[in-house]
C-alpha cells in the first residue's frame, strides 16, 4: 500500500513539470467548454423546457464538470504500456517486486490528480464564474462525486490497459484504440449527456463501461442524479472498475506467457 | 510587333518551366510520403476507417441534437447539416495539407528542425510536404456525402452563382483553417510544452464552425467571426444558400470568405515569421 502511495505521488511529481503544459490544457478545455456551452443552452432554449432532466444550469454543470475531467480522467488512453510491450521492455516491468498494472494505475492517479488541480478546477471555477451553474445539491453529492472521479479514472485506465496489453497478440493496435476512442468519446457523455441520446443509442451505452467514465461522476456532481441513485451510479462504476481489472490482470498473465525478448 | 509578342510569349514559357521546375521537388516529395502511406495496406485501410468513425462520431452529436429538438440557432437539420458538411469539407482538407505542422514541437525537440533549415528550400514549405496525411480522405468522405445530402434535400434556388458560391467557400475555409494551423505552428516556436494552447483555435475553431453562429452570445460571436474567422467557414455562406434571415450574417458578407481567408493569412504569416526569427537552433 506505502508503495503504490509513492507511485502516485511520483506520477503526481512527473506530470507537475510541465506547468505551461497545464496552462495550455486549461485553456483549451475551457474554449470548448464555451463552445459546447453555448451549443446545449441553445438547444435547451429550443426545446423551451428540460431536455432528459437537465435543465439550464444542471446543463452547464455538464458541460464544465466534463470539461475538468477531460485532463483529469485518461479517454484518450495512453500508448506508453503498448510501446514496452513492443520493445520488450514491459519485461523489465515483470521482473519488479510490484504488479504491472498496479505500477501504471497508481502512476495514472497520479497524473490525474495534477491534471485535475492544475487543469481541471480553474476551468471549472472560469465556467463557474461566467455561467448560472448547478452545484452539488449536497456534502453526500460532494463525496459521493469525489469517489466517483476516483473510479472514473480507474475505469478509464483499466479499460485503456487491456487495450495497450493487446499489443503482445498485434504487431499494430492503432486501429483498435483508435476504435475504443471514438466509441468511447461518443458514449461516455463528453460531447452530449447520455440521457439526450435515442432509446437503441442509450441502452448501448448503460451496458458499456463508457458512461462510468465520465457521464456518471458528472451527474453526481451536476446533481441530476440524487439520493439512492447515487449508490447505484457508483456501484456500476465499481463494477465496471472491478471487472476490468481482473480482465487487465488475466491478459497480462496470458501476455507474459507469450513473451518473448530477443537478445540479452 | 510581332517579334516582341513572340519574346514574351517564349520568356512566358522559360518562366512556367522555371515554375514547374521550382515545384519539381514539392511534387516527388509528396508523391513519395502518399507512396509510402500506402505500402502497408491493412493498417492504411484501418487509419482511413477511424477517420471515417471520426467523421460518423462528429455527425452523430448533431444529429442526436436534432433528435431532442427541431430547431438550433435559427437552423433546422438540413441547414444545420450543410454547416456541419461545409466546415469539415474544409478543416479535413486543411488538415491533410498542413495539419502536420501540429506535430513541429516534436522536430523542435528532437532537433530536427535544423536539419529541415539545412535543406534548399524554404521551411514553410518544407514542413508542408513532410506529409500528406490520405487518411484524412476518411473524414472528407463522410463530410462529402453529408454535402451532398443537404445541398440535395434544402429547398435552394440553384443558380450559377450559388454554385460559385459553394465553390468559393470549400476553398476559403480551407485556406482558413490552413491558416490556423500555419499560425499556430509560428506559436509553436515560443510555446514547445504549451503546444496544446493553439488546439483552442485550430480544434476550437473547427468545433465553432460547424455551429449555427446564432448560439453563442454577441463577444463569443465578434471572437469567432472578426478574431478567429471560423464563421465564414460555414455559417455565413450556409445562410446565403438557403435564404436563411439573419440580420448579423447578410448576403454580400458570404461573398467576402477570400477576404477573411486572406486577413487569417497575413496574420498567419506574421505569426511564422516571428516564430522562424525566435527560433535559436537546437544546439548541440
Amino acid at each position: 500500500m506505502r508503495t503504490f502511495w509513492l507511485l502516485v505521488r511520483a506520477g503526481f511529481r512527473r506530470h507537475s513539470t510541465y506547468r505551461l503544459a497545464l496552462l495550455a490544457g486549461m485553456t483549451t478545455n475551457s474554449v470548448f467548454g464555451f463552445i459546447r456551452a453555448s451549443v446545449l443552452l441553445a438547444a435547451l432554449a429550443s426545446a423551451g423546457s428540460s431536455i432528459g432532466g437537465y435543465d439550464a444550469p444542471t446543463a452547464v454543470a455538464f458541460v464544465w464538470w466534463g470539461q475538468a475531467l477531460l485532463g483529469t480522467v485518461n479517454l484518450w488512453g495512453f500508448a506508453e504500456v503498448k510501446d514496452r510491450v513492443r520493445t520488450g521492455d514491459i519485461a523489465v516491468d515483470f521482473l519488479r517486486p510490484v504488479n504491472p498494472q498496479l505500477t501504471y494505475l497508481a502512476s495514472d492517479l497520479g497524473r490525474a490528480g495534477i491534471n485535475f488541480i492544475g487543469r481541471g478546477v480553474p476551468a471549472f471555477l472560469l465556467g463557474a464564474l461566467l455561467f448560472d451553474m448547478a452545484w452539488p445539491p449536497s456534502a453526500a453529492s460532494w463525496a459521493a462525486g469525489a469517489v466517483s472521479v476516483v473510479l472514473a479514472v480507474t475505469v478509464a485506465f483499466s479499460g485503456n490497459f487491456v487495450i495497450n496489453l493487446l499489443a503482445f497478440w498485434l504487431v499494430e493496435i492503432r486501429g483498435i484504440s483508435l476504435l475504443w476512442m471514438i466509441t468511447g468519446g461518443l458514449l461516455c457523455g463528453l460531447y452530449l449527456p447520455v440521457p439526450w441520446f435515442p432509446d437503441w443509442l442509450r441502452t448501448v451505452a448503460t451496458w458499456s463501461p463508457f458512461p462510468s467514465m465520465l457521464q456518471n461522476p458528472i451527474d453526481i456532481l451536476a446533481g441530476r442524479v440524487v439520493g439512492t441513485d447515487i449508490v447505484s451510479a457508483v456501484a456500476v462504476q465499481v463494477f465496471w472498475a472491478v471487472v476490468l481489472l481482473a480482465v487487465g490482470q488475466v491478459v497480462l498473465r496470458a501476455g507474459r506467457r507469450r513473451l518473448e525478448v530477443q537478445g540479452g | 510587333m510581332v517579334e516582341v509578342s513572340e519574346v514574351s510569349e517564349v520568356s512566358r514559357w522559360a518562366s512556367r518551366c522555371a515554375l514547374r521546375e521550382r515545384l519539381r521537388p514539392y511534387r516527388v516529395l509528396l508523391a513519395s510520403r502518399a507512396r509510402a502511406q500506402m505500402q502497408y495496406r491493412a493498417s492504411f485501410v484501418t487509419d482511413i476507417l477511424g477517420t471515417v468513425g471520426v467523421g460518423l462520431a462528429e455527425f452523430a452529436e448533431v444529429w442526436v441534437i436534432f433528435h431532442n429538438v427541431t430547431v438550433l440557432g435559427g437552423l433546422d437539420f438540413t441547414a444545420a447539416l450543410l454547416v456541419f458538411a461545409l466546415s469539415n469539407i474544409a478543416f479535413a482538407l486543411a488538415d491533410m495539407f498542413v495539419g502536420h505542422l501540429d506535430q513541429l514541437p516534436r522536430y523542435i525537440r528532437a532537433g530536427q528542425v535544423d536539419a529541415f533549415y539545412v535543406r534548399p528550400l524554404p521551411l514553410l514549405a518544407q514542413l508542408m510536404t513532410s506529409d500528406l496525411s490520405l487518411r484524412r480522405v476518411g473524414r472528407l468522405s463522410v463530410a462529402l456525402v453529408a454535402l451532398v445530402v443537404a445541398l440535395s434535400t434544402a429547398h435552394i434556388a440553384w443558380s450559377a452563382a450559388t454554385v460559385g458560391l459553394v465553390a468559393l467557400t470549400v476553398l476559403s475555409g480551407t485556406a482558413i483553417f490552413s491558416a490556423l494551423f500555419t499560425a499556430a505552428g509560428g506559436l509553436q516556436f515560443f510555446l514547445v510544452d504549451g503546444a496544446e494552447l493553439t488546439n483552442s483555435f485550430t480544434y476550437g475553431g473547427s468545433y465553432a464552425a460547424q455551429q449555427s453562429q446564432q448560439v453563442f452570445p454577441g463577444p463569443l460571436r465578434i471572437f469567432w467571426t472578426f478574431v478567429v474567422p471560423t464563421a465564414f467557414v460555414a455559417y455565413i455562406p450556409a445562410v446565403a444558400i438557403l435564404d436563411l434571415p439573419d440580420s448579423l450574417a447578410p448576403y454580400w458578407l458570404a461573398w467576402c470568405t477570400p477576404l477573411a481567408a486572406l486577413l487569417a493569412w497575413v496574420v498567419a504569416g506574421l505569426c511564422w515569421r516571428l516564430g522562424t526569427r525566435h527560433y535559436q537552433g537546437a544546439g548541440g
